[in-house]
């Protein structure tokens, strides 16, 4: 039985109506793991033995007639920028290949206490430093609909992983649309929360005030759920929000019938693929049809979103990387003295993209640059998230495409950054702004699957969930399945 | 020519909180290494940041007692430079919008009183202590990391460039330390580097207003250092000055030792440190009603303490100063007279007697052996004529060694003065017969003679006796012979 295939709350009514166990759950899909890992490689870590003991504690508790939790017994990835106690978080990096955090994330307390099962650490790009997991330290991922193409990235590994049906849901995390390019890209649900509505602590840092983690899933039910257990504040993480989390799994509703919907003409401008362009406008006819109202809008600081994020983020980054100095944790160079040690440390052992931001960052807060650059990014900064606030004076939902094209081919843009850059053109300016967004499948193009974008405005996540459950209800693009194969 | 010192302190003081600034590890001092350590202070991949309110209330508290604005919006930045002992290789730290500005205090320098701005108090985290292998980190071929310190609450008082000598400047110091410890925010220990001093100096011609070429100076670990590193700066750039060179903008460190200092680097070699806003801190947003509920709640302070003792007890400016310069001092003081003590003589004792011991054995006023019961009751033997002045001081140092009560002493040593006429006029005549030239020269109008004749007596009686009887008694025994 391909247990694999089901989604999580599929597989907890087979659990609990004992029609299958957690164990041979667990074990359906390390099965499946051993039958395409090596086409897919989603997994930098696989952790068999503590899976199976947690599938084993789950199955306990259902014998003993106990209630269980909607995840519990549901195998998972998490992106392996997430700390994990006693297992191996590398954050894509060679620097941190051996480096066993000694706490768990918050969000790993959360799934923990749910019982969920963990069968590995996902890969990603180096420090979530990319969109296709080719900038990994370690290898790149495949995606399960073309394995000739990329999952997009940096969480490529967590949906891959769920696509290939190595993992029923995967954590991933969201810094200028790492969670909602690689969703679209491989099929999937990815949603980016609010910033500050999941706790960041125990996510390995890149950039702290775009962070954000979030799930990627197989429908916008388990997108819900796993909201329900990760989202809230946090004691420990001083950016998060402080506001009662809903009930998300309220909010799946088939209903759009006075929804506003705004079209912002500038990402809709150059460089998205026709066929992409297509799938969306059908998208937004359909709605339209249920109901929902459409209309175009503006924001015109759209186009100063993407040269901001490349200066505010690589800022960060640099700040944020630069503990990986070989001398308390993380693999070590010997040098002649202590600068040497740093230069021979990070040289051989940081990859040459976040080489690049590392420089980039460090250069927009140098003095003398750093208000033409840093300064003037976060003034952007400001101008790009007041689009959001005025758009949402008028609007509910604003929909685009989640990235300008399907996934394209390994190796295709490895070698142009700009052009890997404007992947997260329609992405980026909602990490900017803080506001939730969503990305869904909303059709194919050449076999490979089309990302629609929802955003919404902040703590709305809810009016994402209802509009994505609609049009989700009102087609069958989430019921298919990656082939494994080349696409010709 | 003649020229004017400009002087401008940065202080820093470790708070004397339980926690550290953004995480709930002891900062108890002199632990075993490497254990008042989580992944927050050791900067593991992951982890975030919570600021301690209680370093917040303190720094309110520091900002209030020098007359600072406490500024409404205030937020964190980092601080980014390669250090071993840095964790995170960057400081978190205050930059643009520090917690606390525009303030002052006054010292007084020689009957003096000067007005010091104060320019930001400012918190931050401490780093952590390299330990080197060899003598000197040049002679060391390896180093290892305490981390301990890493993350202890520290604020940065930065004063404007107002001290004008070395003498002003160490003025300026103790007040910034008095008042720390009368705010009960930190230890101030210079030699646990829980008070820590950099100095700015500059030299100009007297009567101009730019400021020259400041050179900074560092390693200043004792209020000796401090003065003594100045006077010393001051009179290396004056030399150079007059020998027509010119200063150059540079840190040096001082040599308590050898008595110089040295360059560590010159300006062109300052690090940049890329100041960023703090991301995974929120802004600091205090409440105008919290700052006048602290400024309400704060303890009496230094000068109104002094001037307190001025009214109060009649004590003379310098006295006032001298026990209110330090809180404990002035508590000892203020326990002693509550036990019924006559006040200036306390003040005598504490400045006299009490302070020589403590200096002594180098302790601190909160590890005296005598109580300020115990000196209460000492001075009320005095008082009540039970011992002589001379006999206390002898009494004081056997309490300080034994921590027995002074009354027990003076009665398990047979101490008390004799003041009984006839037990005296017996040892006086035993004198005066053993010593008939001194009274002959006594009454041949030789005044001295009698100070001989007091000394024997004395002597006699084992410094019991009291000494305005003996004085009178001899008198009176020699004109009846």
């Amino acid at each position: 039985m391909e247990l694999f295939k089901y989604t999580a709350h599929q597989l907890h009514q087979k659990l609990v109506s004992k029609e299958v166990s957690a164990v041979e759950l667990t074990k359906n899909v390390f099965a499946r793991v051993d039958a395409v890992e090596k086409d897919v490689k989603s997994y930098i870590t696989q952790t068999r033995d503590s899976a199976l003991a947690q599938a084993e504690a789950v199955d306990a508790k259902i014998k003993q007639g106990q209630a269980i939790s909607i995840l519990a017994g549901i195998p998972g990835a998490l992106k392996d920028n997430i700390c994990t106690k006693g297992t191996k978080t590398t954050c894509g990096s060679q620097i941190l290949g051996e480096f066993i955090p000694p706490y768990n994330a918050t969000v790993v307390e959360k799934l923990i206490a749910e019982d969920i099962v963990m069968i590995g650490k996902a890969n990603m790009d180096e420090f979530a430093m990319g969109g296709s997991t080719e900038n990994s330290g370690f290898f790149t991922t495949h995606n399960p609909w073309d394995l000739t193409t990329v999952p997009g990235g940096s969480s490529g590994g967590s949906a891959a992983a769920v696509a290939a049906g190595q993992a029923i849901w995967a954590l991933g995390s969201d810094t200028g649309g790492s969670i909602r390019q690689p969703a679209a890209y491989c099929g999937l649900v990815g949603l980016k929360p609010t910033y500050g509505r999941v706790s960041r602590y125990g996510l390995v840092a890149y950039a702290s005030s775009l962070d954000q983690i979030g799930p990627i899933t197989r429908d916008v039910t388990d997108c819900a759920h796993v909201l329900n257990i990760i989202c809230g504040h946090d004691a420990k993480d001083s950016t998060s929000i402080n506001a009662i989390v809903p009930d998300y799994t309220k909010a799946l509703v088939n209903n759009v019938k006075g929804l506003k919907i705004g079209i912002p003409r500038e990402y809709f401008v150059s460089g998205i693929d026709p066929e992409v362009k297509r799938a969306i406008n059908k998208a937004i006819e359909q709605l339209v049809a249920l109901g929902a109202e459409c209309q175009e809008i503006s924001m015109p600081h759209t186009e100063y979103a993407l040269s901001a994020y490349y200066m505010i983020a690589p800022a960060e980054a640099s700040s944020n990387l630069a503990r990986y100095d070989g001398v308390s944790f993380g693999k070590r160079v010997e040098g002649t003295d202590i600068i040497d040690m740093y230069k021979k440390t990070r040289s051989a052992y940081l990859g040459a993209e976040v080489k690049r931001r590392i420089m980039l960052g460090t250069y927009a807060l140098s003095a003398g640059y750093h208000d033409a650059y840093y300064l003037k990014a976060l003034k952007v900064r400001t101008l790009v998230r007041q689009d959001f606030d005025k758009a949402f004076e008028n609007v509910d939902v604003i929909i685009t495409p989640t990235a300008p094209t399907t996934a394209f081919k390994i190796g295709e843009k490895a070698n142009d950054p700009l052009a890997m850059y404007l992947q997260d053109i329609c992405t980026i300016p909602v990490n900017l702004a803080g506001v939730p967004a969503v990305s869904i499948p909303c059709g194919f193009a050449g076999g490979l699957p089309i990302g629609l974008q929802m955003i919404a405005k902040p703590l709305d996540e809810e009016t994402l969930i209802r509009a994505a459950y609609t049009f989700e209800q009102n087609n069958d693009y989430h019921k298919g399945f990656a082939t494994l194969g080349e696409v010709k | 020519m003649d020229y004017e010192i400009v002087i401008g302190l940065e202080v820093h003081t470790e708070l004397k909180t339980h926690s550290k600034i953004f995480c709930g590890c002891s900062t108890k001092f002199g632990s075993e290494q490497n254990t008042n350590v989580c992944p927050v202070c050791l900067g593991l991949p992951g982890v975030l940041p919570v600021i301690n309110q209680k370093v917040v209330e303190f720094a309110v508290r520091v900002g209030v007692a020098l007359n600072c604005d406490i500024l409404p919006f205030s937020k964190f930045d980092r601080k980014n430079y390669y250090y071993p002992d840095l964790p995170k290789n960057f400081q978190t730290s205050q930059y643009d919008l520090p917690i606390a500005v525009n303030g002052y205090l006054d010292i007084q320098v020689d009957g003096v009183v000067k007005r010091i701005g104060i320019t930001r108090v400012h918190m931050e985290e401490d780093a952590g202590k390299l330990v080197h292998s060899g003598a000197t980190i040049s002679s060391s071929d390896s180093a290892l990391v305490d981390y301990n310190r890493t993350g202890v609450p520290l604020l940065e008082i930065v004063s404007e460039p107002d001290m004008s000598s070395a003498e002003e400047a160490r003025a300026y110091l103790e007040k910034i330390k008095a008042i720390l410890e009368y705010l009960d925010v930190s230890d101030c220990k210079m030699e646990e580097g829980s008070l820590r001093c950099d100095a700015n100096i500059s030299l100009r011609p007297r009567g101009t207003k730019p400021l020259g070429t400041k050179a900074e100076i560092k390693n200043l670990n004792s209020f000796r250092s401090v003065q003594r590193g100045l006077e010393y700066e001051a009179v290396r750039q004056e030399e150079i000055l007059e020998e027509g060179g010119r200063i150059i903008q540079e840190t040096r460190t001082w040599d308590e030792n050898k008595g110089i200092s040295l360059s560590m680097r010159t300006k062109e070699q300052l690090n940049d440190y890329r100041f960023l806003p703090e991301p995974d801190l929120v802004p600091i947003i205090v409440d105008p009603a919290w700052v006048e509920e602290i400024r309400g709640g704060l303890p009496e302070m230094p000068d109104a303490r002094k001037q307190r003792l001025m009214d109060d007890y009649g004590l003379s400016a310098y006295d006032s100063a001298m026990i209110t310069v330090s809180k404990a001092m002035a508590d000892y003081f203020d326990q002693s007279v509550q036990c019924h003590a006559d006040a200036k003589t306390v003040a005598n004792w504490l400045m006299g007697e009490v302070s020589k011991h403590l200096n002594n054995e180098g302790i601190s006023i909160l590890a005296c052996p005598v109580s300020p019961k115990q000196l209460a009751d000492l001075i009320a033997l005095i008082t009540k004529g039970t011992i002589s002045n001379k006999i206390a001081k002898s009494v004081f140092e056997e309490m300080w060694s034994s921590r027995k009560d002074a009354e027990i002493i003076v009665k398990e040593k047979g101490l008390v003065q004799i003041s009984d006429s006839s037990e005296i006029i017996a040892i006086v005549d035993a004198v005066i017969a053993a010593n008939p030239q001194s009274v002959t020269d006594f009454n041949a109008g030789k005044e001295k003679a009698i100070g001989f004749l007091v000394g024997q007596t004395m002597k006699q009686s084992k410094g019991r006796a009291n000494p305005d009887m003996v004085n009178s008694l001899l008198r009176e025994r020699m004109q009846s012979k």
